[in-house]
């Protein structure tokens, strides 16, 4: 069965028809030409296929594409305005947070997203307290970490990516 | 994977009515289980109809709860479990609920991740999800591979001959501790299900990780107010620190007397059963004593006297010892929830 479906991806609306099994991801890639996404386990476990749907970090290859048909999708290289850098972006230049650079648009998008929720007030696992008000300029290295677990890095840039995202936090109002 | 047709039903009825009307039909919510499972061949429906969108995304006071107090939460299914867990009601009234749900999966997960499909999220058994290797949950009357193969993660309470695995599901355990409900839409209406009555034990159909019928569909779950919810907490041991399912996960909540003596208490066990295990029998123990570490070891040996561990799972009956004595002390002393 195909479907046909509008995405705004990175400010421009796309539509395409595509196969319901299609996953989002597959439908930016292989249809969209959109290819900062990466594949990388293609089973939720590795995050590099992260971007912001609808304003939040989303994985795309355990989502299929005809059931987001309408949503706004915002990746790495659709974060910056007028073609600079975004800071987070700008951050894991400046501190090293990668290697051979295949996770790092996923990196990119969940620490935009993180930084979001931390914003908004939400608890991660290691905060210490529930009752407590989070905010993003004062997450400690344990919550940065624990926040994005959910993105691996092979080349192990680990101590690169807390860095800058430690910076790209303590620069939030 | 099979040809897929994709339903998008206005309404919670025309989605129970396309379901419970073709046996090849299944219920698509957030996805992160069911569409990693097309693909691993796991899952293999004709129809998929998608209930995301249909409104069941709120989380409202509601007063006529079964229970002390009446009060509660109503948790529409299609929260999301970020949503959930941020939520300052729950982190407040029911924190082992916050607690469970920040414990589980990464932050884009959890964005995605709804109630509903938490609580109806399938075992993360290797063998289940490698159709090249015998089933009985995947494909009835095949075998069990994980009897006696790599067998650490299986479940040391409640297994049968049929089915050795246990339940992924954090949120599932913390709703046991604080007695919630999930309501129900089927085809003759709705109805409501004692969680404790959700998930079953895999007995002679392990193929059947519910009680709920094809075509019914979990709109709600209502979380009731008591004292012990206030003071209640969740504890989770893995192999790594973040990101990992449960070796085995303590879910409690405790109701003290003026003088420190348990009032009631509700501690739920997840990784070791084929559902969330509520340790009743330990429960009784600790009524009226101080729950300290030597009553509580003692109430949960009792409960574990039914306990069926080997070589690679004698580990499980140590560790959920040890997590249900550090959760009860922890509440026992009060502090940050």
């Amino acid at each position: 069965m195909d479907a046909e479906l509008t995405l705004t991806v990175d400010g421009r609306r796309r539509t395409v028809t595509v196969d319901t099994r299609t996953t989002l991801l597959d439908a930016l890639r292989e249809r969209l030409d959109v290819t900062s996404p990466k594949k990388g386990c293609d089973h939720g476990q590795c995050g590099t296929c992260t971007v912001l749907l609808d304003g939040r970090r989303h994985l795309t290859c355990l989502a299929l594409a005809v059931a987001h048909d309408g949503a706004e999708i915002v990746t790495a290289a659709g974060l910056g305005e007028d073609g600079a850098l975004h800071p987070v972006q700008q951050a894991f230049l400046d501190h090293d947070g990668l290697q051979c650079g295949y996770c790092t648009p996923g990196q990119v998008c969940s620490a935009v997203g993180a930084l979001d929720e931390a914003a908004r007030g939400c608890p991660s696992h290691v905060t210490p307290d529930l009752g407590e008000d989070v905010e993003a300029r004062t997450l400690s290295d344990e919550e940065i970490r624990e926040r994005m677990s959910g993105n691996l890095c092979r080349c192990g840039a680990y101590a690169g990516i807390l860095a800058a995202v430690r910076e790209s936090a303590e620069a939030q109002a | 994977m099979r040809e897929l047709t994709y339903l998008r039903p206005d309404d919670a009825a025309a989605a129970v009515a396309a379901v419970s009307g073709d046996p090849e039909a299944r219920f698509l919510a957030g996805g992160t289980n069911l569409v990693d499972h097309l693909k691993l061949g796991v899952a293999r429906p004709g129809t998929l109809v998608d209930v995301s969108r249909l409104p069941m995304d709120a989380v409202e006071e509601v007063g006529d709860l079964p229970g002390p107090l009446g009060t509660g939460l109503r948790i529409g299914a299609n929260v999301r479990n970020s949503d959930l867990a941020a939520d300052r009601r729950v982190r407040e009234r029911f924190p082992v609920v916050a607690r469970a749900l920040l414990s589980g999966a990464s932050g884009q997960i959890r964005n995605q991740a709804t109630t509903g499909g938490n609580l109806l999220q399938r075992t993360r058994c290797v063998y289940f999800q490698d159709v090249t290797t015998p089933c009985n949950k995947r494909e009835p009357g095949t075998g069990c591979s994980a009897r006696g193969g790599h067998a650490r993660y299986n479940a040391v309470l409640g297994a049968s001959e049929e089915c050795v695995t246990v339940h992924p599901s954090d949120l599932a355990v913390a709703l046991a501790a604080v007695d919630a409900t999930v309501v129900v839409l089927g085809p003759d209406g709705e109805r409501r299900v004692p969680v404790a009555d959700l998930h079953r034990l895999p007995g002679d159909r392990p193929q059947d990780d519910t009680t709920l019928r094809h075509g019914e569909l979990i709109t709600a779950v209502e979380l009731p107010d008591s004292p012990g919810a206030r003071r209640s907490g969740y504890y989770k041991a893995r192999d790594r620190a973040s990101y990992a399912f449960a070796l085995v996960s303590v879910a409690a909540a405790l109701d003290l007397a003026e003088d420190g003596t348990v009032r009631e208490a509700r501690i739920a066990w997840g990784g070791v059963a084929h559902k969330p295990w509520r340790a009743t029998r330990a429960e009784e123990e600790l009524r009226g004593r101080v729950p300290d570490e030597e009553a509580v070891r003692a109430a949960v040996r009792v409960e574990l006297e039914a306990a069926e561990t080997d070589d690679q799972t004698a580990y499980k009956t140590t560790l959920v010892e040890g997590a249900t004595v550090l959760v009860l002390d922890r509440l026992r002393q009060g502090g940050p929830r």
